[in-house]
């Protein structure tokens, strides 16, 4: 014991202090602070996603449409880069140095230490021969992946395709979506998107400081495993898609075939189509940039974006209006002078067809006598009750699906056009319009303007003689088949069973000795009606819509061939080629000596001068603006010097006379 | 333990508790921090926690022996260990084994090795022990201070040739001793004063500082202006600052290596690179901050096991204590310490001898440094400085010097009532 004894308090006092210190400090990090558990877990959590495979679209018949294909993103993980051949692995990769270099500098760019994809969907034939070489690469990976395959190469705008989601997509998922997922944007492929999409997995990795799985996290039990997509089969029958596709080469137009007893659609051909297996892999951005930029918008969806007036297929529908509302019978008849003096101009006829019934008037396609039916439809109530009367014309119109959109289950389809009352005020002032200022609605001219699923549609309707299914394009969800409850709803359009029987023998003797006799196919009896559709651009676009056979119809079909000229020259041959394949599986000689070849080969694309006005590549204009413009008035009288020398004065369209 | 009452009569037993204890957390946590899966038994050889059961094993036998042995020896051997340990630190610096920059291990064959530095602490505290308690020796007197000095500073200077600045800097924690034996106060705090200096130096803006300087010096002569001393003290404490803070701006960029400078950044903040030399420490921080207050329980860590904390198993070890037991374990660990240091000051006050009681002082102060400045190192409250945390980081020689530090003063005491 010496003086300083009292010193050891002090030292005991530092003692204690540094103690406190320290251990105030961990209370803080450890107790306080929640930052440092949020670092470790990131540190040593990793949750990998598992895609699942996209589900897999069927035709009819259960033959592949669309399945998945196997391709390889190789990755680099720049900081492990180290010295290597690189002329070598360009060639193995088929790009070239300054590409190389590009993806290097972007590579970099996102991160030094973590791995991005260095070039994508490399085919599995370029991965067989750069996995032997991949151990010269160091700091190069490999992760497999699925695309879209598609083995027949057809019913591109049917299907659609995927593309990257974009960040206005990831914005509005909630979350759902990551930067580098794939996500439909047309056609089916966007329509069941949350069916084909399937479910992502999640794994929760622990990973040790250099990035190595060490394990799960919790043993998995905040793992999910992947859901593979939902199988869907369509429709579609692979068969006479494949041959519509082959009849609309190197024309502009579309084929929309449905069955009536079902509303499913069977052919869906948009023409010019392209491969859809031009839109996966690494030249996609070329090829569709390509597609924007060819004038005939393939990526238009035709059957549901296009818009055309009926023409004459419209004529059965007039029809069956008037004889519901009471005002023809099959037995009305009306003269035909060789055309119908409408107020102050003419709408004439290629025929002289004298005193003319339903029956003849349909298979022979006698614009007075439809013009009659209009006029006596619309001035049912005497002349001033136009307007009311065009109303009650114009709902029984639409209870076909004409004017309205279908619901068919694919996005962006177009409803047509049945003008409201109010655009003829506008255009005339109100209660200045009468029925001959309209009439030539009554052929399916002036403003009417349907797309070719419309005109399949109505077809559907009189096949089923006074109802249809809404058409769609998926039949079966999964592997329980289960069919969407609204493609069960049988709807009626009003019309009483009983009406539709004249109608149709008209449409038979269109066939059978009218208009598309040469389009007859032996055996079998088919309903039609063939259009041909003014257009004030070019040449007429051929129309054709059918249905057959007469009882019991099993195909409904509406083929619009843009350009073509005479309904049953173009539309009404490839209509009976692609009916005859669906129900007898083969084509047979006709009579008339007409066969497939001659209409695959023949290109009816229309001439592409500067003067046609600048197509935009997004929107159905090529058809859409022309055909609008047909309903134009100015527009029309420029054009009326082509057939007949009467002078035109007001709206109505001077319609061909019958299809010839 | 009739039969051996005769050895281990008197023998303080909580210390040798404590100390049995820290062994204890120590090798578990050693074989979590370095778990292999391939060999997960805690006593399997091939590994280093199987290693450290041996260590363990060796240094309870040491223990053993140096109980066993006479009292009287350790102040009679005393200067030749230091002369001894003093060689063999001349020699590690001829033909030692460079291990991580540091050239500090001699070579015994069969995969052992020696690090003379870490038996310099004890060696050191027998010495200043043996020199302090000698007749007529008062360390106010200023030969006596000198030599004690001298006695402190030459192992220091080997040590730094290595270089090996952490273990070089635990000899100034004797500067306690030193105070304990009556040194002037000031010493401490001129000390602090130096380091607070030194920090704020790097810290701010030189110019600022020496008008902080001024303006303090000013005002602390106007109120001493009545006492000439007070006023010569306060000019001389000024300049000497001055100089200070000039010199250290010559120490630090001329004297310290840059990767000491470049951990002196990082802990002060000037600097921050989580990536390169401020990731141990980050690392560490968030190893045992992850642990909150239960911790993840013992082989649950993340950080440690999957090699985000360096030295996991050494300097680190404390992150496994942190991050496998929370606050609850660091709290604990840090209170045995406590414990272990009151107890051996204890012990040491309760001597008869000043031999005893100097080195006791010397044991607590070699020990106390060691956990501050492990401790603090990985929370960053010190710069990163690489010295063991007693008795718990993996490692024979660390272990093996705490032992006979500890077991050479259990000695002392057992016979305190004797005289040497």
């Amino acid at each position: 014991m010496n003086s300083f004894f009292e010193r050891r308090y002090v030292i005991l006092g530092i003692f204690i202090v540094i103690m406190l210190m320290l251990i105030g400090r961990l209370f803080y990090i450890q107790v306080i602070d929640d930052k440092y558990l949020a670092f470790a877990q990131n540190n040593v959590l990793r949750r990998f996603i598992k895609y699942p495979d996209r589900g897999a679209i069927l035709d009819r018949k259960g033959k592949i449409l669309v399945q998945n294909e196997h391709v390889y993103d190789i990755l680099v993980t720049p900081k492990e880069v180290r010295e290597f051949d690189t002329l070598q692995f360009c060639k193995l990769l088929q790009i070239d140095k300054k590409g190389f270099d590009q993806r290097w500098e972007k590579a970099k760019k996102y991160s030094y230490f973590r791995s991005s994809v260095f070039e994508k969907q490399l085919p599995a034939r370029l991965y067989n021969s750069f996995q032997e070489h991949l151990f010269e690469f160091p700091g190069f990976s490999v992760q497999p992946r699925s695309v879209r395959n598609y083995p027949d190469s057809v019913a591109a705008q049917f299907l659609g395709y995927i593309s990257e989601v974009n960040d206005q997509t990831i914005t509005k998922s909630n979350g759902y979506y990551h930067p580098g997922d794939y996500i439909g944007i047309s056609g089916v492929e966007k329509a069941y998107e949350e069916v084909l999409r399937g479910q992502r997995g999640v794994e929760n990795s622990l990973v040790d400081s250099r990035n190595v799985k060490k394990g799960k996290y919790m043993d998995g039990r905040y793992d999910t495993a992947a859901v593979a997509g939902e199988r869907l089969t369509s429709s579609l029958d692979i068969r006479i898609q494949k041959l519509g596709e082959k009849l609309m080469q190197n024309k502009v137009g579309s084929i929309v075939a449905i069955e009536p007893a079902t509303g499913e659609i069977l052919a869906f051909v948009s023409s010019p189509t392209y491969d859809p297996n031009e839109l996966v892999g690494r030249e996609r951005g070329n090829n569709i940039s390509a597609m924007y930029k060819n004038p005939y918008s393939p990526l238009l969806i035709r059957p549901i974006q296009a818009y055309y007036p009926p023409g004459s297929s419209f004529k059965p529908l007039s029809a069956l209006i008037a004889l519901q509302e009471g005002i023809i019978t099959p037995q009305t008849t009306f003269f035909c002078a060789g055309g119908y003096q409408a107020g102050g101009h003419w709408v004439g006829c290629e025929h002289y067809d004298g005193v003319t019934n339903l029956r003849k008037g349909i298979s022979q396609s006698c614009n007075a006598y439809f013009c009659n039916v209009l006029n006596k439809v619309l001035n049912q109530n005497g002349a001033k009750n136009t307007t009311a009367a065009y109303l009650n014309w114009k709902k029984d119109v639409n209870k076909f699906g004409f004017g309205v959109k279908l619901d068919v289950d694919l996005p962006n389809e177009k409803r047509g056009l049945v003008p409201a009352p109010a655009r003829y005020d506008r255009t005339y002032g109100k209660n200045h319009w009468r029925a001959n200022t309209i009439i030539s609605m009554a052929i399916g001219q002036g403003e009417l303007l349907a797309t070719p699923m419309q005109m399949a549609n109505i077809e559907c309707t009189i096949a089923n003689r006074g109802f249809y299914y809404r058409p769609h394009l998926i039949k079966a969800v999964g592997d329980k088949d289960i069919i969407k409850p609204e493609f069960k709803e049988k709807l009626s359009v009003g019309i009483d069973s009983v009406y539709f029987h004249p109608v149709i023998d008209g449409m038979q003797d269109v066939v059978e000795r009218g208009t598309a006799v040469a389009s007859r196919i032996p055996g079998i009896v088919m309903c039609g009606k063939t259009g041909t559709v003014q257009n004030p651009h070019g040449k007429n676009h051929s129309v054709f819509v059918a249905f057959a056979p007469r009882d019991n119809p099993k195909i409904a079909i509406a083929v619009v061939v843009e350009n073509a000229g005479f309904g049953a020259s173009w539309a009404a041959p490839i209509a009976s080629f692609i009916v005859e394949k669906y129900l007898r599986d083969t084509i047979s000689r006709r009579p008339s000596g007409i066969n497939p070849k001659r209409y695959m080969e023949a290109s009816l694309l229309p001439a592409l001068p500067g003067s046609l006005p600048k197509l935009n590549p997004h929107l159905p204009k090529d058809s859409l603006k022309k055909n609008q413009a047909d309903s134009n008035k100015k527009s029309i009288r420029s054009d009326s010097d082509k057939k007949k020398s009467q002078i035109i004065k007001i709206a109505a369209l001077k319609p061909k006379k019958k299809d010839e | 333990m009739n039969n051996q009452r005769s050895f281990f009569f008197n023998v303080d037993w909580l210390t040798v508790i404590l100390y049995l204890i820290l062994c204890i957390i120590g090798w578990f946590n050693i074989h979590s921090a370095i778990f292999d899966e391939e060999h997960p038994s805690i006593i399997d050889l091939s590994t280093n926690y199987g290693k450290q059961f041996i260590y363990i094993i060796s240094a309870l036998v040491l223990a053993t022996v140096i109980l066993l042995m006479e009292s009287r020896f350790f102040s009679a051997l005393a200067p030749a260990v230091y002369v001894i340990t003093m060689i063999l630190l001349v020699v590690v610096l001829l033909i030692g084994r460079n291990v991580g920059g540091n050239q500090a291990w001699i070579s015994l064959g069969g995969g052992f090795r020696l690090q003379p530095s870490e038996f310099a602490k004890f060696a050191t505290c027998l010495m200043l022990a043996r020199y302090l308690s000698g007749t007529n020796i008062k360390v106010t007197d200023t030969k006596s201070f000198l030599v004690a000095a001298v006695i402190i500073g030459f192992p220091m200077v080997l040590i730094i040739l290595q270089p090996d600045a952490g273990s070089t800097l635990v000899f100034c924690s004797l500067i306690f001793v030193l105070y304990r034996e009556g040194i002037s106060p000031l010493f401490l705090i001129v000390t602090a004063l130096v380091i607070a200096l030194f920090i704020l130096t790097l810290l701010l803006n030189q110019n600022y500082l020496i008008l902080g300087l001024v303006i303090a010096a000013l005002l602390l002569i106007y109120f001493f202006r009545r006492n000439q001393t007070l006023i010569i003290t306060v000019v001389a404490g000024f300049v000497i600052s001055i100089t200070m803070i000039f010199s250290v701006n010559f120490l630090y960029h001329n004297v310290l290596k840059q990767h000491q400078t470049v951990r002196i950044d990082e802990w002060l903040g000037i600097t921050t690179d989580l990536r390169g030399i401020g990731y141990n420490v980050n690392q560490s921080k968030i190893a045992i901050g992850s642990g909150k207050v239960w911790g993840k329980g013992y082989l649950k860590g993340t950080q440690t096991k999957f090699s985000f904390v360096p030295e996991q198993s050494t300097d680190f070890i404390f992150c496994t204590v942190g991050e496998e037991w929370g606050f609850a374990g660091t709290l604990t660990v840090l209170i045995i310490y406590l414990i272990l240091l009151f107890r051996i000051v204890f012990i040491a006050e309760r001597q008869r001898s000043n031999f005893s009681r100097i080195y006791g002082y010397g044991v607590a102060s070699v020990i106390f440094f060691h956990v501050f400045i492990n401790v603090g190192m990985t929370i960053g409250l010190v710069p990163v400085i690489g010295i063991p945390l007693p008795l718990i980081s993996y490692g024979g020689s660390s272990l093996w010097s705490f032992t006979i530090l500890l077991f050479i003063l259990l000695k002392l005491d057992s016979n305190r009532m004797g005289i040497i």
